[in-house]
């Protein structure tokens, strides 16, 4: 096992709402029931996979940005900094420089074009990641701050601490923002495969057919999770079919899985088709992942 | 009235999936000519495909800027890859090239290039469309560019087409399929809007996420409503939900309950109120009360 | 007393622009002297983001003693206000600058 790399899924969308966070619960608490499991939620401004995990906190770490402080003494008020900044992150109003954390990329520049070093650079929290365990699973919520602007450092925080202290879990699911923007690009850059959960709708169409063109752009081989199979047509199986990326799984739209999951509940025990479901998806990638 | 007064409506939902654009396509097509649609949740653009839009005027559009570097005046001193902190321009093939995926904007190594090699660029990231749909009436929308984000930008630019379209055709409405979450765009979709309509899911995240899309709302002083689609697919988290509406004096216009007709619609290209569903009726009367609220305010 | 509008048009005719961040003008009228002058403020169009910060420096070399708006500065915008000593009114929307004028010499306008 210990030369053996983890295998990394990415689990994403085109848009919120598709049932990413259904199906990265229930395949990180089935798959744990076999094997060390790793769930990371990195839906950042929206994390949401804990109300589905009950296990015991091991951890909770503040996660920090670098950001300008304003040394009103040494400052001699020229003005280059709030001309420097294109995110309009530090102003200058008269004898006065303010510095709006949230709005600030960490990009060094006013800092250090400083001619008066009146603008260090310090540690600003932004966020936290907290480790939570239960049995063989290991799950860590990467959350952002309310008001904080940028989601992508805080992605490749969580994707760092992940290499280097669970390196060892040979198992990982990584919960993806939705969209098709820098969060997921940040997100799905270092797995290994990205499985693109969607619905049979034309809605689910359009967001997937976005989706699979990001993953194209960086490489990545995908699958797709038909969730809610059933309630809509044959579109997006057809449109898979053509361009040549596999179908993983078909989940079956049922009542039972809207309520149990409007309750916080996992639904892999107490669905009959689930379990075959998940165990199709993890095969499925399993073989492609060997092939590469 | 003063033709100059539109009444400018706002569909936003804190999380993805609980119906947003389902809803406000169909208020699209009630009002028919007497709006004008502007969709910006251009993240996950959607309600073209009920609204069939002709996609007739396209302008690109540019958000933030991009660094460009001149190989010919690169003297190769590696300065502004000492300086960018976004791990933007790697040497490659003997040569600094800046990897657009990564490079924010920020320009830091424009300022530090000795050569005068970086030029910051407007980036391009999309474009935006005026069409006219199948109701006869407007549509402002815009498509992003792969790996290209929303902003605060695209939005008010979406917004002041919609805003100058209805101005000059003395329409009466503005419907605006807003942007997800709480950020930038979110506040830029709100601002101008004089009535706003949540549309939200019995589910633990749904109500989570209508109480932090809600604190947006109050910092603007808009009115709400609020419209419960699903309502039956669990009680008591409607109950709950109902019960922060009345603490929050936000309007509860409706409890839509799970019907397969939204998806049947959609599969035929329509909106709900296009084909015969109990929907039809209900949808029908709550963008009714929705225009005797606005009316009634903007009167005040 | 200077008085600034966010303002949608360079007129006193103009609509109020209720946003204070992209707003497009601001209409600044000074009630000692009656001089009506007019602050472009179109190039925040280019922003992406940062648009609230951007305008508050431009408000700050205006320097009014009371500003005219209609929802009213989001957070950023109004941390930076807060180094003004200006008083801020709300919920203007949807009236001409006159009228808005009128409705704050009327003590109809919500204060900040």
């Amino acid at each position: 096992m210990i030369n053996n790399p983890p295998l990394k899924i990415g689990i994403a969308s085109g848009k919120g709402g598709t049932g990413k966070t259904l199906l990265s619960t229930n395949l990180a608490a089935y798959l744990s029931l076999t094997q060390p499991t790793l769930l990371v939620d990195l839906d950042v401004e929206e994390p949401d996979d804990f109300l589905f995990v009950r296990g015991t906190t091991q951890s909770i770490t503040d996660q920090y940005k670098m950001i300008p402080v304003w040394d009103e003494k040494a400052c001699t008020l020229c003005g280059i900094c709030s001309k420097t900044c294109k995110y309009h992150a530090v102003i200058q109003l008269g004898s006065i420089i303010l510095v709006f954390k949230e709005l600030c990329h960490s990009c060094y520049a006013c800092s250090e074009l400083c001619p008066a070093g009146a603008l260090p650079m310090q540690k600003h929290k932004m966020g936290e990641i907290k480790t939570i365990t239960s049995g063989n699973l290991t799950f860590i919520e990467s959350r952002l701050n309310i008001g904080e602007e940028q989601a992508v450092p805080l992605i490749h925080q969580t994707h760092e601490r992940v290499e280097k202290t669970h390196g060892d879990i040979p198992l990982q699911i990584f919960d993806c923002p939705p969209g098709t923007s820098c969060p997921v690009v940040a997100s799905t850059r270092n797995v290994d495969f990205v499985v693109l959960v969607t619905e049979p709708t034309p809605f689910g169409l359009n967001d997937l057919r976005l989706a699979v063109e990001t993953m194209k752009e960086i490489h990545k081989p995908v699958g797709v999770v038909i969730n809610r199979y059933g309630i809509g047509n044959s579109d997006v199986e057809m449109y898979c079919r053509e361009a040549g990326i596999p179908v993983l799984a078909k989940i079956r739209y049922d009542r039972r899985i809207a309520e149990l999951y409007s309750n916080g509940q996992l639904v892999y025990d107490k669905i009959e088709d689930m379990q075959t479901s998940l165990d199709n998806i993890i095969k499925a990638i399993q073989n492609v992942v060997r092939k590469n | 009235m003063s033709s100059e007064r539109i009444n400018e409506i706002v569909i936003l939902s804190g999380k993805g999936g609980t119906g947003k654009t389902s809803i406000a396509a169909a208020f699209s097509v009630l009002a028919g000519e007497e709006a004008v649609i502007a969709d910006c949740d251009v993240d996950a653009a959607n309600m073209h495909l009920l609204l069939k839009p002709d996609f007739a005027g396209s302008l690109d559009f540019f958000s933030g800027e991009l660094a460009v570097l001149n190989q010919d005046v690169c003297i190769r001193c590696g300065k502004c890859a000492d300086v960018c902190r976004f791990n933007a321009i790697p040497f490659i093939e003997n040569q600094y090239t800046i990897s657009p995926l990564d490079c924010e904007g920020c320009g830091y190594c424009e300022k530090v290039c000795p050569s005068f090699a970086i030029v910051m660029k407007e980036r391009k990231s999309g474009k935006v469309y005026t069409s006219t749909i199948k109701t006869g009436g407007i549509m402002v929308h815009a498509r992003l560019d792969i790996a290209a984000e929303n902003s605060g930008k695209l939005v008010a630019k979406v917004k002041k087409d919609a805003k100058d379209l209805a101005k000059a055709g003395n329409k009466e409405y503005i419907i605006v399929d807003g942007s997800p979450g709480i950020g930038c765009p979110v506040v830029s979709s709100l601002s101008g809007a004089n009535y706003v309509v949540l549309v939200t899911e019995p589910t633990m995240s749904g109500l989570h996420d209508l109480i932090r899309v809600y604190e947006v709302i109050k910092r603007f002083r808009i009115k709400a409503g609020c419209i419960i689609n699903k309502s039956d697919v669990n009680e008591a988290q409607s109950r709950e939900i109902k019960e922060f509406l009345l603490a929050e004096q936000i309007d509860h216009l409706a409890d839509i309950p799970y019907d397969s007709a939204f998806s049947s619609a959609m599969i035929e290209g329509k909106t709900v109120v296009e084909i015969q569903s109990p929907r039809k009726a209900q949808v029908e009367e709550i963008w009714k009360q929705i225009k005797i609220i606005t009316n009634k305010n903007n009167t005040i | 007393m200077k008085i600034a509008f966010t303002a949608a048009g360079t007129t006193w005719e103009s609509m109020i622009d209720p946003r204070f961040g992209r707003t497009e003008f601001f209409i600044v009228y000074n009630d000692e002297t009656q001089e009506v002058s007019v602050v472009d403020n179109s190039a925040v169009k280019n922003e992406a983001h940062g648009a609230g910060t951007a305008t508050a420096q431009k408000i700050f070399e205006i320097k009014p003693d009371v500003l005219i708006t209609g929802n009213g500065p989001g957070e950023n915008a109004a941390t930076a206000l807060k180094q003004l000593n200006m008083k801020i009114f709300v919920n203007a929307h949807n009236m001409t600058i006159k009228e808005a004028y009128e409705n704050y010499k009327n003590g109809k306008l919500q204060s900040l």
